[in-house]
């Protein structure tokens, strides 16, 4: 029995195979950094993207305010308004439950810039969007249901 | 080829506010064309906007982004006729930067 490919399938899915496979020399350093870089992205459930990011089960806070129509005529481009209160926020990540590929976008936040920014986004069919929040080295989320009469990802 | 971002940044009571449309068709791949092809995924994935040589936003997307990137935010300073750029680069490898002086 071959353990090496055993804790590789274990790890796999994750960042994990990448660093073994960059480990054992089968593919380049950079390669698994650039697939690091865009950890989440690749996850297609809501836990599996927190997981990805390393947010674990985030803080519900009242100090994240998302601003979002409750009915949108058009999911291919919803309006969503982020301002978060919380102190030393770094990191603003959007996540539509339901879209095929959940996590949309995340902003990093230098120091100097307010944590306060619109966008748009698709919204495949009716569900809650999250807005994950890292500051301070911790995460904080809030949610909200948003509903879509024509879906934006068809 | 690409198109340019349209961008506006005003400055009032020392914070900056930036508006841009960046114009891309943030294809998902998961689209089918009218003979029932699949449409390759072809998106925005990276983001930087500068003030001058300051970052002062990055971003990482993903295909749920809505075509034509909409985005606004705000930082603190910035000057009349300084410079803000906007940079991106796409899952292609394609990339555009454009620029705009503070009004």
């Amino acid at each position: 029995m071959n353990h090496q490919r055993r804790q590789a399938l274990r790890a796999g899915g994750g960042l994990g195979l990448y660093a073994l496979l960059a480990g054992a020399g089968l593919i380049s350093p950079e390669l698994a950094q650039a697939a690091q870089k865009r950890a989440g992205f690749d996850a297609h459930t809501l836990d599996a993207v927190l997981s990805a990011l390393g947010a674990g089960k985030p803080a519900a806070s009242s100090d994240i305010e998302l601003n979002v129509p409750d009915l949108n005529d058009n999911g291919a481009a919803v309006r969503l308004g982020i301002v978060s209160r919380l102190p030393k926020t770094e990191q603003v990540a959007i996540l539509i439950e339901k879209n095929p590929s959940p996590l949309a976008a995340i902003f990093t936040i230098p120091e100097g810039t307010l944590a306060d920014l619109q966008t748009e986004v698709k919204v495949s069919e009716s569900c809650p969007i999250h807005v994950l929040v890292k500051a301070g080295g911790r995460f904080y989320s809030v949610r909200k249901d948003v509903q879509v009469t024509i879906g934006g990802c068809g | 080829m690409t198109n340019p971002t349209r961008i506006r940044a005003t400055v009032r009571d020392g914070i900056t506010e930036v508006r841009a449309r960046l114009s891309h068709v943030m294809e998902t791949g998961m689209r089918k064309n009218a003979t029932g092809a699949l449409i390759p995924a072809h998106f925005i994935t990276d983001l930087t906007v500068f003030n001058n040589d300051r970052v002062v936003l990055s971003a990482q997307f993903g295909p749920s982004v809505s075509a034509n990137p909409y985005l606004v935010f705000k930082f603190r300073g910035g000057a009349p006729g300084e410079r803000v750029r906007v940079s991106w680069t796409d899952n292609l490898g394609e990339s555009r930067t454009d620029e705009v002086a503070i009004a």
